[in-house]
């Protein structure tokens, strides 16, 4: 820049790249805040989960808290146990994969192949209704509807039972299930079921031995998901679960580690209390393998293609 | 050889003259066949019937008076007004403070950070943070918001939590809506000398505003149907606001956690009521995002 210009609008026009400038360094300020918002937001719920859940696990002791089978916080000689409520955590989870998945992976199959364009999408704007589905719905329809008709049919006292909250969950985890293997079937190649056939093998055997095979990975992401959302799901199991801390049993009442925190949340106080913040940090530990075996999926799925 | 494979075939077609017309009932193949109509008939019954079951069981119970007023323990009768307006309180204030920060987020994600260790840090946070249970979330919020900060039971404290818990709806959504916009468009834009924030606010905010508005609604919905997250941090309090800005640091309950409270009194006829307009607002919501994605879809064309 030589000085041949005069001097007055040179000065203006800095100054206004000056402020244009200012600007756009507020700008990136305020979207790199904005951007490590969720980081923060992480980085802050571990810290306080950790920090309120340890105070009563060091006072119960490690391998009673977890390990120990009962769990009567106000009686006069309190225990804290709650391997019941991990136990039926798992257990429910499972039962509910077991049976949520299958429905779902049959269901996506019909949706992808075997029914005619029109059907396929009513079904999937159904699954897509009921993934919007508030939980607390799920729980007041499982209480009032499925509790009673699983009362009846086993011929126990109460249809509150560990059963009636996995046939919940598995229908919770439903469109979870069904999306997810809907996406990883329609991103299998059109060329490994045209092959399939052209080695004379029947179009329902080459969906279920060929594309079925090929979106595994997908499929897993979904069942992993599904897991995730069961066992984190409180408010529809608590309606329907019974909530007696005794040992899984498919026909008795079970207490879950989510609905343990609630029931007694309102009236605890002391040790009790923090006895439920950790059973919140054990929950928290659950999420977070959880979330820690989808990520390594997504990379190994990212990986292969 | 040539012997033996032509003595071969001879038998195979012998064996099976027609096998190539005439198609074998496989069983693998019924069986999974049959079980696929059959899963698909359980989900859309499932679906139809749990929908169903609530509208009908539901909607008469829903009248003006149920509307209109707050539940009185001296009339012996319910209304949920008090929850209505809570709710919309909570979504309001939710928004207020999620919107920006989510979309803050992808835009910084897409269009200002270098692809590396902290995009993917932040774009694993995120994930997790889609993950959390809302148990999680509420008691998180209430050590936060409630005890340390001190806000006690209140909307406020109800609505940072939500805030937290919809950020990574409003983050994917609104990135999705962003890689829509052409490379060409922010080329254009920076030959011709725009700034970076110029360039966001005349042409990559307008470009994705259906892609932002189906995020918030997304999110309306996941606020609608939220309790476990509620009931910790903004509580169930059934009070008509006195003052609308004083309101936020009161606690209140919204449809689900009243729905919760009901039931688990065992005054099922209510919770269904409630149940019924919860099922409405999802109805709606759905709608409403299809609408905008084939609005946008006519757009694009």
């Amino acid at each position: 820049m030589t000085d041949t210009k005069p001097a007055a609008p040179r000065a203006g026009l800095s100054k206004a790249r000056a402020a244009k400038n200012a600007v756009e360094l507020v700008m990136n300020i305020i979207f790199f805040v904005c951007g490590i918002a969720s980081v923060l937001c992480v980085a802050a719920i571990t810290f306080y989960m950790i920090i309120s859940g340890t105070p009563a696990i060091k006072e119960i002791g490690l391998w009673n808290f977890l390990f120990g089978t009962e769990w009567a916080p106000t009686a006069s000689d309190p225990k804290f146990g709650i391997l019941p409520m991990i136990l039926t955590s798992i257990v429910g989870t499972m039962g509910a994969i077991l049976i949520g998945v299958p429905l779902g992976l049959f269901t996506a199959v019909f949706i992808c192949y075997l029914t005619p364009k029109k059907l396929g999408k009513l079904l999937v704007s159904a699954v897509e209704l009921l993934a919007g589905i508030p939980s607390v719905i799920f729980g007041l329809v499982g209480m009032i509807v499925l509790s009673p008709f699983i009362a009846n049919v086993f011929k126990i006292p109460s249809g509150a039972t560990l059963l009636t909250s996995m046939l919940v969950l598995a229908v919770m985890i439903l469109p979870t299930i069904v999306s997810v293997t809907i996406t990883s079937l329609k991103a299998v190649p059109q060329e490994y079921y045209d092959g399939s056939l052209a080695l004379g093998a029947t179009p329902v055997t080459s969906i279920f031995k060929m594309n079925i095979r090929a979106a595994k990975s997908g499929i897993i992401t979904g069942i992993v998901l599904g897991v995730g959302r069961a066992i984190g799901e409180t408010m529809a199991i608590i309606m329907v679960s019974g909530n007696v801390p005794n040992m899984p049993n498919l026909f008795k009442s079970v207490r879950f580690l989510t609905t343990g925190i609630v029931s007694e949340m309102s009236y605890s106080a002391g040790l009790h209390r923090q006895s439920l913040f950790s059973i919140g940090l054990v929950l928290f530990i659950f999420i977070f393998i959880i979330n820690l075996i989808l990520n390594t999926i997504l990379k190994k799925g990212a990986k292969d293609r | 050889m040539t012997v033996n494979t032509a003595a071969r075939s001879q038998v195979l077609i012998q064996k099976e003259p027609d096998s190539l017309t005439r198609s074998r009932i496989r069983p693998f193949d019924l069986l999974m066949q049959g079980l696929s109509v059959l899963a698909g008939t359980i989900t859309l019954f499932i679906v139809i019937g749990l929908l169903g079951y609530i509208l009908v069981k539901g909607l008469p119970q829903v009248s003006w008076e149920f509307l209109s007023t707050k539940p009185s323990a001296l009339n012996g009768t319910y209304g949920i007004l008090p929850n209505i307006i809570n709710t919309l309180y909570i979504i309001v204030l939710t928004l207020l403070i999620a919107a920006p920060l989510g979309v803050g987020g992808a835009i910084y994600l897409n269009e200002y950070a270098r692809r590396g260790r902290l995009t993917r840090v932040i774009e694993f946070t995120t994930e997790a943070l889609s993950g959390i249970p809302s148990i999680i979330y509420g008691l998180f919020g209430m050590m936060l918001f409630n005890n340390y900060l001190g806000l006690g039971y209140s909307i406020l404290s109800g609505c940072l939590t939500l805030s937290i818990m919809v950020l990574p709806t409003i983050i994917r959504t609104t990135q999705e809506a962003l890689r829509t916009v052409p490379v060409g468009y922010r080329e254009g834009a920076a030959g011709l000398g725009a700034s970076k924030w110029h360039m966001i606010r005349t042409i990559l905010i307008p470009c994705c505003k259906n892609g932002i508005i189906t995020s918030l609604i997304l999110s309306i919905g996941r606020i609608v149907g939220e309790s476990a997250a509620l009931i910790f941090t903004a509580g169930i309090a059934t009070n008509l606001p006195v003052n609308i800005f004083t309101h936020m640091k009161t606690s209140g309950a919204t449809f689900a956690v009243q729905l919760y409270q009901y039931a688990d009194q065992g005054r099922n006829e209510v919770s269904f009521a409630i149940a019924a307009i919860l099922v409405i607002i999802v109805l709606a919501i759905n709608l409403a995002t299809r609408l905008i994605g084939e609005h946008q879809k006519a757009e694009d064309r």
